[in-house]
C-alpha cells in the first residue's frame, strides 16, 4: 500500500508554487482560485470536458441511466489505505454499481477548511485521479470553496456520478423473493475498524487498512453473466449490514435469516471488535458488497465472485424467508438464534 | 481467534446443555450477576437453548444502569456550568440524566469525549493545562484499577488539572441485597468473572454460606456460561452451596493483588446509591480524602438538586431480577434504545437493551 502512495505521488509531483496553505482567497473565485486551479488542479484531473472550464458539462448518454451523490466528511482525512479523496470516488461509483449502472461521469466539489496545507490536498487530488483512472470515469465538473478555520474538518468533499444501467441489470427491491440467497462480497467491517484505530489512537499487532475500492468492474462482469437474476445489490457502509438488512427486510415485506459463522470477517478484525466492543455486523464497510441473488445461481455466483480480485473472501451468509417478515435473524454460532436490530446510532464501546 | 473460538464451539455447548437438561429435575432460578454475561447469554441465543426448568434471571451488575441519576446530572453540569474536559467510556453517554444525556451536552457544544481509558484522559490533561479535565469513573471493580491508576499517574507526574468523578460499585454487597430482598426467587448465582480476576473469590465462600446459595464464578463465552450454569445445576440438586470457580483459566482465588493494592491506595468503601436500587451500604469506592485534590466531589462545588427517577421505569425489579425486561409494560413501547426511561435499556449490558436488541421479537 505504501509503495503505491509513493508511486502515485512520483508520477504526479507536487508543483512548485508560491503558496503553501490554503486560504480564503482560495474559494473566493477570483484571481486565487484561478490560481489554484491552473496550478496543477486541472492538468491532474484533465479530460476533454473538464479541460473547457465551463460552468457544467455537456454530453450525450444513451440507455437507462443512474445517478448518485455522497458527500465525504471522514476525520481523519488520511488513514491507513487511503484517504477521504478515493473515498470519494469509490463511494461514488460504488453507489451507481449498486443500482447495475457503469459509471461514467462524475462531478468533484471540496469544502476546504482554511490552512490546510497544499500538500495534504495535492496527496488528496493525486488519490482521486488515481481512483478516477481506475474506476473508468472521468471528472467533468467541479467546484472549490474554501470556509473559515474552524469552521470545517480540512476538506469535506462531495460527489455526484451518472451511468449508463448494464443492458441485463434488473436490480429492484421489489424483485426481492422468499428463497433468495444473500451472499457477501468480502470480510466485513474492515473500513471501519481501520479509521477507529486511528482515530482513537489504537495500535493492533498488525495494521487494519481500509479496503474501500471501486466495485463496478467487479459487479459488472456479474451482471454480464448472471443478469436478471441478481435481484438487489447493496453497499453496506454506514450502520454496516445489519443497518442494509433491516432496510431491505422493512421494505420488502419479507425476513432474513443470517448464519453468523458464515459471516466473512478478518481475523485481525474481529480481534480488535471484540478488545473494543463492538459488533462487525454494525461496523462500517467500503469494499464490499451484498448480493440478493436467485437460489439457481447462487452457487455459480459466488464460484465466479471469489475468483474476482475483489472477491477472495466472499461468502453466502443467508437465504430471504416469509417466515418472519420485515426481522432479521441470526444463528448463532453455537446454534441459537437471536434478532438483529436496526442500528440506532453510532456503536457505543461498552466500559467492560 | 485463538483462545477465544474454543470457548464458542457448538459441539461443546451442546454437551453441557445435554447435561444440563440431564441434570436438573426441578425448576431452578440463577441469577447471572454481570451484564457481560447477560449480553453474552442474550447474543449467543443461550436463553432459549436452555431446558425450560432452568431459569436465568438478570442481576444487577450493568455498571451504567446502577449509576444514579444525580451522577450524571453531575457529570452533564461540570461539562456544560463549569467548562470540563469531561471524559468517559462510551456507553455512559447515552444514558438520559434528570434534563439530558452527555451525547445531547456534547452535541450542543459541551467538551465531552469517549475514551478507551482514563489514561488517555490524564494525558488530555497533560496536554491542556489551561482546562479542567474530569474522567466519569464509572464501573465495578473491574474498572476500579485503572481508574485508580489514572489518579496515582496525575499526582506523581504532577499532572494538577486532573481529577475523577467516582461512581464505584461492589459486586457482594449486591449479591447481598438482592438475597436480602423477600421478594427475591434467587437460588443460585453466576458471580462475575472479571471483578474476581481482580479481587480473587475470597468474598464469596462467606456470601454462599450466609445465604446457603450455590455461587459459580463464570466467564462469558458462550462454554463458560453453559459450564456455569451446569456447575450450578449440580449444586443445587445436591443440595449444596459453595463457592466454585468455573473462570480459573483467568480467575486466580488471590486475584489480583497488585491491582487491589492501587484500589486501596486510592480508594475507600463508602455506602453508594444504586439507580433504581437504592442505598446499600459499603457497597461503593469514593476517593480518599489524600487524594481529595483528584475527586471531581470535592475539587467542584457539585450543589445541584436530585431529581426523583421516573416512576413509569421499574429498573429497579429488574436489576434485582424480580421482572424480566419484556414484563415491564412500557417495554419496547414508551421505552427503547432511542428514547429509554431508565438506564438499563441504553447500556449493550443492560438487561432491558439485551432483550431488545437480540431476543424482543421472538419472547
Amino acid at each position: 500500500m505504501e509503495k503505491q502512495k509513493i508511486s502515485m505521488q512520483l508520477q504526479c509531483p507536487m508543483p512548485k508554487l508560491d503558496f503553501d496553505i490554503i486560504t480564503l482567497g482560495h474559494g473566493s473565485g477570483g484571481l486565487l482560485t484561478n490560481k489554484l486551479l491552473e496550478s496543477g488542479v486541472f492538468e491532474l484531473l484533465k479530460n476533454p470536458m473538464l479541460d473547457q472550464h465551463h460552468d457544467g458539462a455537456t454530453f450525450c448518454l444513451g440507455g437507462p441511466l443512474a445517478f448518485s451523490t455522497d458527500s465525504y466528511v471522514v476525520s481523519p482525512i488520511f488513514f491507513p489505505g487511503g484517504n477521504i479523496g478515493d473515498l470519494a470516488i469509490n463511494g461514488t461509483v460504488n453507489d451507481l454499481a449498486m443500482c447495475g449502472a457503469m459509471p461514467k461521469y462524475m462531478s468533484l466539489a471540496f469544502i476546504l477548511e482554511e490552512g490546510l496545507t497544499m500538500t495534504e490536498f495535492w496527496e488528496v487530488l493525486v488519490t482521486i485521479k488515481f481512483a478516477a483512472e481506475k474506476a473508468g470515469v472521468q471528472i467533468v465538473t467541479g467546484d472549490t470553496k474554501v470556509v473559515e478555520r474552524g469552521k470545517g474538518d480540512k476538506i469535506f468533499i462531495n460527489t455526484s456520478g451518472i451511468g449508463v444501467v448494464h443492458p441485463k441489470a434488473q436490480i429492484n427491491k421489489a424483485r426481492v423473493k422468499p428463497g433468495d440467497k444473500i451472499i457477501l462480497s468480502g470480510a466485513i467491517a474492515t473500513h471501519g475498524v481501520a479509521i477507529l484505530s486511528i482515530r482513537q489512537g489504537l495500535e493492533f499487532e498488525a495494521d487494519i487498512a481500509t479496503d474501500s475500492t471501486n466495485l463496478n468492474h467487479t459487479v459488472a462482469s456479474l451482471l454480464d453473466v448472471f443478469g436478471e437474476k441478481i435481484h438487489l445489490l447493496h453497499d453496506p457502509t454506514r450502520g454496516g449490514v445489519a443497518a442494509v438488512l433491516n432496510e431491505m427486510a422493512r421494505d420488502t415485506n419479507l425476513g432474513i435469516e443470517l448464519k453468523e459463522n458464515t459471516l466473512p470477517v478478518h481475523d485481525v478484525v474481529a480481534s480488535a471488535c471484540e478488545l473494543l466492543g463492538l459488533d462487525p455486523l454494525y461496523v462500517a464497510n467500503e469494499g464490499v458488497f451484498l448480493a440478493v441473488v436467485d437460489p439457481e445461481i447462487a452457487d455459480a455466483f459466488l464460484e465466479m465472485l471469489r475468483k474476482d480480485q475483489n472477491g477472495a473472501a466472499a461468502a453466502m451468509v443467508g437465504t430471504v424467508t416469509e417466515i418472519h417478515p420485515r426481522q432479521v435473524l441470526m444463528q448463532s454460532g453455537i446454534g441459537g438464534k437471536r434478532v438483529v436490530n436496526m442500528p440506532i446510532g453510532e456503536q457505543l464501546p461498552r466500559i467492560c | 481467534m485463538k483462545f477465544m473460538n474454543e470457548f464458542r464451539d457448538q459441539a461443546v455447548v451442546e454437551q453441557y446443555l445435554g447435561e444440563i437438561a440431564k441434570t436438573a429435575t426441578q425448576p431452578w432460578t440463577i441469577m447471572e450477576v454481570c451484564g457481560g454475561q447477560t449480553h453474552s447469554l442474550v447474543k449467543n441465543g443461550i436463553l432459549q437453548m436452555l431446558p425450560e426448568n432452568v431459569r436465568m434471571v438478570h442481576g444487577p451488575g450493568c455498571p451504567v444502569c446502577v449509576t444514579p441519576l444525580h451522577q450524571i446530572d453531575k457529570a452533564v453540569y461540570l461539562t456544560e456550568e463549569k467548562g470540563v474536559i469531561l471524559c468517559s467510556y462510551g456507553d455512559m453517554l447515552r444514558v438520559p440524566g434528570s434534563k439530558r444525556s452527555l451525547l445531547e451536552s456534547k452535541a450542543s457544544g459541551a467538551d465531552v469525549r469517549i475514551l478507551y481509558s482514563p489514561l488517555e484522559a490524564v494525558n488530555i490533561a497533560r496536554d491542556n493545562p489551561g482546562r479542567e479535565v474530569v474522567f466519569f469513573a464509572v464501573g465495578f471493580e473491574t474498572t476500579a484499577p485503572a481508574n485508580a491508576l489514572s489518579v496515582l499517574h496525575a499526582y506523581r507526574t504532577g499532572v494538577t488539572n486532573y481529577s475523577i468523578l467516582a461512581s464505584h460499585v461492589l459486586v457482594p454487597p449486591a449479591i447481598a441485597a438482592v438475597m436480602n430482598d423477600e421478594k427475591s426467587n434467587i437460588q443460585a448465582f453466576l458471580a462475575a468473572g472479571h471483578v474476581c480476576t481482580i479481587m480473587g473469590v475470597s468474598e464469596y465462600e462467606p456470601l454462599a454460606d450466609q445465604f446457603k446459595i450455590p455461587l459459580v464464578v463464570t466467564g462469558f463465552e458462550p462454554v463458560d456460561l453453559v459450564q456455569g450454569i451446569l456447575m450450578a445445576v449440580r449444586q443445587l440438586e445436591k443440595g449444596e452451596h459453595k463457592m466454585e470457580n468455573q473462570y480459573s483459566r483467568v480467575v486466580r482465588p488471590e486475584g489480583n493483588p497488585e491491582a487491589r493494592k492501587v484500589i486501596e491506595t486510592v480508594f475507600e468503601i463508602s455506602d453508594r446509591e444504586w439507580r433504581g436500587i437504592g442505598n446499600i451500604p459499603k457497597s461503593g469506592y469514593e476517593v480518599r480524602a489524600e487524594f481529595a485534590a483528584y475527586d471531581a466531589n470535592r475539587k467542584f462545588d457539585v450543589d445541584i438538586e436530585k431529581v426523583p427517577e421516573s416512576s413509569e421505569c421499574i429498573a429497579g425489579l429488574v436489576l434485582k431480577g424480580i421482572k424480566k425486561p419484556h414484563e415491564c409494560p412500557q417495554f419496547g413501547k414508551k421505552c427503547t434504545p432511542q428514547s429509554p426511561l431508565g438506564a438499563p435499556m441504553v447500556s449493550s449490558e443492560g438487561a432491558c437493551a439485551a432483550y431488545y436488541h437480540f431476543s424482543q421479537v421472538m419472547s
